[in-house]
Parts: C-alpha cells; sequence; structure tokens
C-alpha cells in the first residue's frame, strides 16, 4: 500500500453487548456471549439509540451497523462534524445476508394473508445495500456507498476496498466494517440442513471436538483515513491498516480447498501489501469457525505462511460466527488486543487434533512479548463461495 | 369485514396509525401537514394499506400525492368510500 490508512475510530455491537471496548474486554477476560446455542446481540436495544422512525426504517442488520458507526464515529471526533468534505467520505458496509428478517416476516404475510399484507418497506429494508444507506444517511456522507456481499468475508472485504478508495483517491475516508442479523428461523434451518452447525451448540475452533459453528448476529464499524489528512488534522490514530489480500479458491461452493491454497495466497498477499514478513506478524486472528474442514485448512494455511510459532486465536470461540460481520468485528477486536499486546484467548479449547497443532492460546489471554517491536497482527476471513479477504493490521 | 367508513372511524384510524411511524401524538391534528410530522412517503404507502386493510378503500399513488394534511387524507378516504 502506497497511501498509508489508518483506523481513527471503532464501534461494535455484538453478543458481548455495546460497544468495541466492550467486545475485547469481554473475550480478553474469557467471557462468552453465546447462550443456548446462540450468539444473540441480547444487550442491544435498537430503541435506546434510534428514533421510532428510524427502528422503523431499518432492518436490524442495519440498526447494528447504525449503533456502530455512532461509537466509531464519535471516538474519530467526527461526533459534531465530518472533517472532510462529505462528498469524498464513502461508506461501505458489508453482509452475507442482508435483511433476512425482514424477509422471512414479509413472506409469512405473503403466504398467510395474501400480497396486500406485505410491506412497503420491504425492499427497502432488507436489500443488502441497506446498511450501507442507512450509515450514509445517519452522517450525511455523500461519497460512494454500496455493499460488499462475500458471505462470511464481506466485513473483511469491504475493510480492503475501503482502503484501495482511499489509496486510488476516491475517497479521503471511509466509514466501513460489516453486519449481519441471521438469528432466523429460515437462516438458522438452512444451516442447519447444510450440516453447518454445531449439534452442541458449543464454539470451540481448533479443538478435536468441534462439529461446527454456533451463529452470532452484531456488527463492528471502523472509520478509515488517509493517514497523511488524519495525522494533518491531529486524530488519534488507533492503527494501520498495513495490508489487504483477497483471493478465490475457485474449488467448491461450501467447502474451503483442504490444503489451504486460497488462503495461503490471501495471507501472502496481505504481507506482501503490507512490506512484511512472516516473522513480522506477532498474532493471528483465527476465521477459526469450529467447523472440522475450515480449521484444518486454516491451520494448513497459517503454517505454510507463518511458520508454527505464532500465537493464533478464534474470537468465534467467544461470540460465534457473525457471518458477514464477522471480518470486521474480528478486525476491531484485532486492533484493541494489539494496542494493548495481548493475544486473547480460543475458549473452550481442550482436546487437540491430529495435525492441528498450532499455538491456539488455549482459553487463557496472553501477554505478547514482543520486545518493543510493531504489533503486526493477521486478520483472516473466509467465506462460503470459496471467498477469502486477510487484513494486516498493526499497532505501533 | 370492512370497517363502516365514517369520518370519525377514519379519523380514529389515522391518528392511532401515525405515531407508530414516529409522529408526536401531541402534534397530530386535521390541519397538521404530514411534513410538519415527519410522515413521508414510505409512511403514506403505509398507510395507505392499513386504510385499505381496515375500509376496503384504496388509495393509489397519484391520490396520495395530492394530501398535504392529515384532514386531507381523512376527507380523501371518506369521499372514495362515497
Amino acid at each position: 500500500m502506497n497511501r498509508e490508512i489508518v483506523v481513527t475510530g471503532v464501534g461494535a455491537v455484538t453478543p458481548l453487548g455495546v460497544g468495541a471496548r466492550t467486545l475485547y474486554e469481554r473475550w480478553r477476560a474469557g467471557e462468552s456471549g453465546i447462550q443456548d446455542g446462540q450468539g444473540a446481540a441480547t444487550e442491544f436495544d435498537p430503541t435506546e439509540h434510534l428514533t421510532v422512525k428510524q427502528v422503523r426504517r431499518a432492518d436490524r442488520f442495519s440498526q447494528f451497523a447504525m449503533v456502530a458507526s455512532d461509537e466509531a464515529l464519535a471516538e474519530a471526533g467526527w461526533k459534531d462534524e465530518v472533517p472532510y468534505d462529505v462528498e469524498r467520505v464513502a461508506t461501505l458496509i458489508g453482509t452475507g445476508i442482508g435483511g433476512i428478517g425482514t424477509l422471512e416476516v414479509n413472506h409469512k404475510k405473503l403466504l398467510e394473508s395474501g400480497p396486500k399484507a406485505v410491506s412497503p418497506l420491504s425492499i427497502p429494508l432488507l436489500m443488502g445495500n441497506s446498511a450501507s444507506a442507512a450509515v450514509s444517511m445517519r452522517h450525511g456522507l455523500r461519497g460512494q456507498s454500496f455493499a460488499t456481499l462475500s458471505a462470511c468475508a464481506a466485513g473483511a472485504h469491504a475493510i480492503g476496498t475501503a482502503a484501495r478508495m482511499i489509496q486510488t483517491g476516491d475517497a479521503d475516508a471511509v466509514v466501513t466494517g460489516g453486519s449481519e442479523a441471521a438469528l432466523t428461523p429460515l437462516a438458522t434451518a438452512a444451516f442447519g440442513a447444510l450440516d453447518a452447525l454445531s449439534d452442541k451448540g458449543i464454539s470451540r475452533p481448533f479443538d478435536a471436538e468441534r462439529d461446527g459453528f454456533v451463529m452470532g448476529e452484531g456488527a463492528a464499524v471502523l472509520v478509515l483515513e488517509d493517514g497523511e489528512r488524519a495525522r494533518a488534522r491531529g486524530a488519534k490514530i488507533l492503527a494501520r491498516l498495513a495490508g489487504y489480500g483477497a483471493s478465490s479458491d475457485a474449488y467448491h461452493l461450501t467447502a474451503p480447498e483442504k490444503e489451504g491454497g486460497g488462503a495461503i495466497a490471501a495471507m501472502e498477499h496481505a504481507l506482501e501489501d503490507a512490506g512484511y514478513g512472516p516473522h513480522d506478524v506477532v498474532y493471528v486472528n483465527a476465521h477459526g469457525t469450529s467447523t472440522p474442514l475450515n480449521d484444518r485448512a486454516e491451520t494448513i494455511a497459517i503454517k505454510h505462511v507463518l511458520g508454527n510459532d505464532v500465537p493464533v486465536s478464534s474470537l468465534k470461540s467467544s461470540i460465534g460466527h457473525l457471518l458477514g460481520a464477522a471480518g470486521a468485528v474480528e478486525a476491531v477486536a484485532t486492533i484493541l488486543a494489539m494496542r494493548d499486546r495481548v493475544a486473547p484467548p480460543t475458549l473452550n479449547y481442550e482436546h487437540p487434533d491430529e495435525g492441528l497443532d498450532l499455538d491456539y492460546v488455549p482459553n487463557e489471554a496472553r501477554t505478547l512479548d514482543i520486545n518493543g517491536k510493531k504489533a503486526v497482527a493477521l486478520s483472516n476471513a473466509f467465506g462460503f463461495g470459496g471467498h477469502n479477504a486477510v487484513l494486516c493490521l498493526e499497532v505501533a | 369485514m370492512a370497517t363502516t367508513v365514517t369520518p370519525e372511524a377514519v379519523e380514529k384510524v389515522v391518528y392511532d396509525a401515525l405515531p407508530q411511524f414516529g409522529a408526536d401524538p401531541s402534534e397530530i391534528s386535521r390541519d397538521a401537514t404530514f411534513e410538519e410530522l415527519d410522515v413521508d412517503s414510505l409512511d403514506l404507502a403505509e398507510l395507505s394499506q392499513i386504510i385499505e386493510d381496515e375500509f376496503s378503500v384504496q388509495l393509489k399513488g397519484d391520490d396520495v400525492g395530492k394530501i398535504k394534511t392529515v384532514g386531507d387524507a381523512i376527507d380523501l378516504v371518506v369521499s372514495r368510500a362515497g
């Protein structure tokens, strides 16, 4: 990356509560946001943050994004006034599925009461770009806005694409991230039918007894700025987005390539883009879904790119899989962890699996002893369809 | 069975519906404009649906585009039923 990209604000709504620090601190402490086999954002009450009209005009996934964006913009110092020409501030919020809750409710109305019962708000709420639209309107951001739609890589794709917008000069800053609210009957049944979910309702990435992922919901939003402009306005820099790499497996609709080829390419591209080598990386925030296939292929990929020694952990052990929000939520948690020089834990890790022999930071957070080095981390996100997106985040 | 259309019945349905869209109940009156109540075209599409469901009176986009006040909406429904 030639134009420096910095992160000046972060926000999150997750199963661990409302707030980015809440997410990171609870995860670091080993707390779980999973109850009854689901990572629901139970502490989120939209009416605490949004007006009656705003709540009605937004599917839950857009509500999450709006509230997370408020936090991120406030931290960036944008609350009272956006410090850029708003025509040059873009909005890019990824999602895996979009407003599926709205779709399901209205489909039920259609079947039970006929077409006249379907809400005129159905399409504007369920469309996958509605979170981006809501955030753009909420803050008056008039640069380009759209959504990335790449299943569980969507949040990371959004952040990486946002960085490119700044680097190419299309934007000076981007409000970006990912959001998902798919704890709905159809989405849950459909992932269940794929045999992707944990029967036991336990998220235990990399453990020998892992049996699928646990669904979660939430959002994270980051404010990315051109480093030079951010420094010129005296912004507090939380982290640098040092590199971004993306690839496709071109292999299977749901299964990752067994030898981790696509993931390897994305991780290598991210490192190359950042100008770093394998030994510079002090922590990997794994995609770590707790599915038998992902965790094995990802282990192979990490080993291939970085060797066996780097600490690797999965936030999904604490909050479940936030699908299109995952890459953004994990990037936010990674930034805060690197600021503290901490590798947060992989929870529920008890039984080593054959061949899965990385340092998974089991069950307890660990201080990273990096002797004054920069804290350089990779955050992995891989999605159904064979989409891979990797962010290289750096805290000085 | 649709409810019989009377000005009072329509007024009640409209007055009950508007706060759901975020309108301040204390500001709702026949003379209040939808603009003042922050009720926009999407809200009016929903209001039309509620009215049709309650009174079997269909309001088309052209009609809805002409009404400015709460009273206009009530009068329009009553006139269509006649």
